[in-house]
Formats: C-alpha cells, sequence, structure tokens
C-alpha cells in the first residue's frame, strides 16, 4: 500500500506537524509526499528518510497551498494511492475535506493513533472522549494530530523528485495577503517548552512579563482562549480545542484556569506546571507542580532562578 | 443575496460529555442540547449581512431529527427568515451533510452558505468544505473576518501563524471560527415572533441522498485520566523538582 501525504510548510520550512503525518503514513505502507510550492521545500522533503517519492507542484496557482486548486491537484493524483494523509494543521483541515469530498469518501480528522489500515483512534467532544472508528471507504483520507506521533527525521533520505502535471484550476479563490507573527521564537506545535499565560495575566501590557522567561528556555509562548478573547495576544497564540494542540516536554500554565476547552489543547504534554492564585484551580488537577500565588511575583523570580 | 446556514444540534458546550458504560458513544439522551456554537456565530454573520443590506434572506437548516426544530426556533429567534428541517438519523457525516446541502442548494440557489467551522460533538471540521467541494465553488474556512462586495467575497481566515486573506467568486462557502463576531442572545419578542416563522421538513431520502455511514463505531472510551501532582512552596523547590524529578530543565 501507498501513502501520498501533502506536506506542508511555512516560509520555506516543511511543518513539523507534517513530518508527524509522514510517521503516521508510514504506518501504513510506502509513502510519497507531495509538495505545493517552492522547489527547495520539495529538496527538502526528499531529504526526510522513508520517503520514497517526491511529488512537487511547482505551477504558479499552488504557491499558496490553496484549497480549491490544490484539492483538484491531489484528486488527479488520488487514483494511485491507497491514503491520503495530511497533519491536521490549517492547510491540512482545509484541503482534505474537500479532497475526499471529490473523491466521495468521508474523511477521517485528527487521528491520534492508526489500530490498522482501516482502523483509526480520534478523540471527539473536544479530547472528552476517544473513538475507535472503521472506515468502510476504499480510499482513506486523514489528518494526523502532530502531537501524537513523533516526527520524522529531516534528514538521511534522498528521494527522487517528480513534477507533478497540474491539474484543472477551479479558478474560483484569489490569495490576497498572509499577515504571519514575527517572531524569533520557536512554532507553537513544535516548541520543545511553552510557556502560556490566561486570564490572570490581566492586559495586553502585563502578558509582556512572560516574555524573559520564554526567551531563558527557549520557549515558545502560548495563552488561553480568555486571554485571546481579552486581546491580551493575537489568535494564533491560542492553545486549546479550537486553537492549537501542544504537547511540549515542558507546559507552563501561569493564570490559566484550566477551563475543558484549554485542557483539551495541552494535557498531553510531559511535564505541567501550573501557577495560579486560586488554589482550587482545574488546572492544578492535571499539573505535575502548581504553585499557588502571585503568578507577578512568580514570573521573574523563576526567570530569576535559572540563571 | 439569499444566504443559508447550516445550524447542528449538539450536546451544549457547558456539559461535561459522559461516555456510555458499554462503550457505544456519548450520552445524549437526558442531556441539555444546544446549538453547535461555531453554528451560532455562521448564524450571527449572516443576520448581520441582511442587516447591512448584503443580503437579501437568511435561511436555516437542520439536518437531523425532530428535535433539531428548537434549533432551528433560537436561529430564526436570532433573526434567521425561514427554516428547513432534513429528518435523518441524528448526527449524520459530514459527507452526507454535504450532499444534503448540496440539494438543499440546487432547491434555494443563495449566494452564500455560511457553515460554523466545526461542530463540537464529532469535532470533525469538514462539512464547509466538502460543501465547497461537491459545489465547486470557493471556500473561506476559518474565517475571522468577511466582506462581500463586487461579487466577491474576502475573507480572512486563521491559519497557523496568523491570519491569510482570500478573495472568492461569489457564491461561496464561507465556515465561521471563534472571533469572527459574538452571537447576539434572542430576545423574548424575538423568540415569540420566531414561532410565527415557516418551517419546511424534508426527508434526507426525498433529496435523493444516500445517508449511509462510512464509518462505524468500534468502540468510545474516556481518555487516560492525569493524575494530579503535587504544590510546591517555592519558586527554589520547583525549580528543583523540574531539574533534578523531572529533568526537563
Amino acid at each position: 500500500m501507498t501513502a501520498l501525504v501533502l506536506l506542508d510548510h511555512e516560509e520555506g520550512r516543511i511543518r513539523k506537524s507534517a513530518l508527524s503525518a509522514v510517521t503516521a503514513a508510514s504506518q501504513l505502507g510506502d509513502v510519497h509526499v507531495l509538495v505545493a510550492g517552492d522547489v527547495a521545500v520539495a529538496r527538502a522533503a526528499a531529504a526526510i528518510p522513508g520517503v520514497a517519492k517526491v511529488l512537487h507542484a511547482a505551477d504558479a496557482q499552488y504557491a499558496h497551498e490553496l484549497a480549491e486548486p490544490l484539492a483538484a491537484l491531489i484528486v488527479s493524483l488520488a487514483g494511485g494511492y491507497d491514503q491520503i494523509v495530511a497533519a491536521a494543521s490549517a492547510v491540512g483541515k482545509n484541503v482534505l475535506p474537500r479532497a475526499a469530498a471529490l473523491l466521495d469518501v468521508q474523511p477521517i480528522p485528527e487521528v491520534v493513533s492508526i489500530v490498522d489500515a482501516e482502523t483509526f483512534v480520534r478523540p471527539i467532544y473536544a479530547g472528552n472522549a476517544l473513538a475507535t472508528v472503521r472506515s468502510s471507504d476504499a480510499k482513506k483520507v486523514l489528518t494526523v494530530r502532530g502531537s501524537a506521533f513523533d516526527a520524522a527525521p529531516a534528514e538521511g533520505g534522498s528521494a527522487p523528485i517528480e513534477t507533478v502535471v497540474p491539474a484543472t484550476n477551479p479558478n474560483v479563490s484569489e490569495f490576497v495577503a498572509v499577515h504571519l507573527s514575527d517572531s524569533e521564537r520557536p512554532e507553537l506545535e513544535s516548541a520543545r517548552v511553552v510557556v502560556s499565560g490566561g486570564r490572570g495575566l490581566q492586559s495586553e501590557e502585563k502578558f509582556h512579563v512572560l516574555e524573559p522567561l520564554a526567551d531563558k528556555l527557549g520557549a515558545a509562548i502560548g495563552a488561553s482562549r480568555a486571554a485571546v478573547d481579552s486581546g491580551f495576544v493575537p489568535n494564533e497564540f491560542q492553545v486549546g480545542q479550537t486553537g492549537k494542540i501542544v504537547a511540549p516536554e515542558l507546559y507552563l500554565a501561569f493564570g490559566i484556569s484550566g477551563a475543558i476547552q484549554h485542557l483539551a489543547g495541552m494535557k498531553d504534554s510531559r511535564v505541567i506546571v501550573a501557577v495560579n492564585k486560586d488554589p482550587e484551580a482545574p488546572i492544578f488537577q492535571v499539573a505535575d507542580y502548581g504553585i499557588v500565588g502571585d503568578l507577578f511575583e512568580i514570573v521573574p523570580a523563576l526567570t530569576e532562578a535559572l540563571n | 443575496m439569499k444566504i443559508v446556514v447550516p445550524v447542528k444540534r449538539v450536546v451544549d458546550y457547558n456539559i461535561k460529555p459522559r461516555v456510555k458504560a458499554d462503550g457505544s458513544g456519548v450520552e445524549t439522551t437526558g442531556v441539555k442540547m444546544s446549538m453547535n456554537p461555531f453554528d451560532e456565530i455562521a448564524v450571527e454573520e449572516a443576520v448581520r449581512l441582511k442587516e447591512k443590506g448584503v443580503a437579501s434572506e437568511v435561511v436555516v437548516v437542520s439536518i437531523g431529527v425532530q428535535q433539531a426544530q428548537d434549533t432551528l426556533r433560537t436561529a430564526m429567534a436570532m433573526g434567521a427568515d425561514r427554516a428547513i428541517l432534513v429528518l435523518s438519523e441524528e448526527s449524520p457525516e459530514p459527507l452526507a451533510v454535504a450532499k444534503v446541502l448540496k440539494a438543499i442548494n440546487e432547491k434555494e440557489q443563495p449566494g452564500l452558505f455560511i457553515l460554523g467551522k466545526q461542530a463540537i460533538d464529532d469535532d470533525m471540521n469538514a462539512t464547509g468544505q466538502m460543501l465547497a467541494g461537491l459545489l465547486g465553488w470557493g471556500q473561506g474556512t476559518f474565517a475571522g473576518k468577511v466582506e462581500v462586495a463586487d461579487g466577491r467575497v474576502k475573507v480572512s481566515r486563521e491559519i497557523d501563524g496568523g491570519t491569510e486573506d482570500v478573495s472568492l467568486a461569489l457564491p461561496a462557502v464561507v465556515t465561521a471560527d471563534l472571533r469572527l463576531n459574538e452571537p447576539r442572545y434572542a430576545s423574548l419578542p424575538n423568540i415569540m415572533k420566531a414561532r410565527k416563522k415557516p418551517t419546511e421538513t424534508l426527508k434526507a431520502e426525498d433529496l435523493g441522498v444516500d445517508m449511509t455511514r462510512r464509518l462505524t463505531v468500534v468502540s468510545v472510551a474516556e481518555p487516560q485520566q492525569r493524575q494530579a501532582g503535587v504544590k510546591v512552596g517555592s519558586v527554589g523547590e520547583l525549580v528543583e523538582k523540574l531539574r533534578n524529578e523531572a529533568k526537563v530543565i
């Protein structure tokens, strides 16, 4: 069996969650990857061990990974594959269900475990339950949750690169602009350490108190939905059911009460630290280490103690 | 321009879901049910577009059991003009829902479908994309901002590292993310008024749609619970634990 993995990328780098999708697909059989966009990304894809072939969609219509042309391309290539796989990233979640509909397949989103070629485990109800589902579709279309599979190594392979023939562009969509947060920090979903703030940070200004600590730990900064809704930080910082799902080695939660929807986004972290002034905050029920106290004293003290 | 907004009846977001003892699913009997929160945002956006004069009519559709009637009433109390209830078993799969909506499109010919980006029960996040695919239309998923002008819709989409703006030819499909708007509460007079608004009831099979499930649920289980750890008394103690016990720094 051979799987085709849509390998999405940002600013010329393959997403870590896409590398996790390669690992997941390799549990099903041989792996071919599809790269839409820059040739440098296709070359990087060719170096992933375990990738047997890179399909490169070089045509300009694929440059921004728009769903409409990309889904059409996947459908044109799908005949040779048993599975179509992508990370459950913004790109994967946008493109794959569309391709699945065109293939008359019910997609299986956010897979966290592969039981066999027909059977997959996926969280439902914000991760409050895990459903094991068996697909009767001849072809499987799935997105996989990055935090549930190790990322494939970036170096060591040397797969051939084949330029694919463009499919007919439905021509119903145009890319206008992209606005990415400038950040020297690691990507939230692939960071080893995440420092997160909640409503307890009180304001956009005060949220900056987390930065020296994040610098010290080489951490990404995250936030609860409450902090995002209060305008302390932009949307893309949100960790939770409707934001990013993270599973770092170390997750530090400051002033986050621990709503179910936030826990859904971080409870698979290896070590969780919670700092909250409310000793009854639900976050303490999942934290390995907790401190009850004022985060505005504890964060600077912790930053200092790491010197 | 007519806007169609599909809405789903789900377990209320304030209720902690309970896995059934036999592992066949999540308990929904005797549990408070509400409109999927993302669908409320979709209804609100459509009603606002009508209030701005961009849309002429807002039609809400629910595909499911008879009780989805309540969900449609809520949407009409928020400002939707009329409703279509398509009877089927509870919580059909996105592929089947997209096919029903495609049939609704033939009947209603809207300029825009606005959907919630995902339902909080099965967390599929697929129906809007699938509908757009079946119709061959553009899709503005995870919308944080929607502007209709000159026969196109510009959608600011929430993506992993920030936002992306796309421009779609109309008709198109938009799916609402969390921050598109804050849905209004239906006022009592509007709830009363909604009772007089018309609801048409159809059957999925009358629309010629095969609702057969492609996914069989083998089992549903509670995830492994994390054990609460220890509370430490000082920053010094925390650093010591992280270094020597957890070995993460």
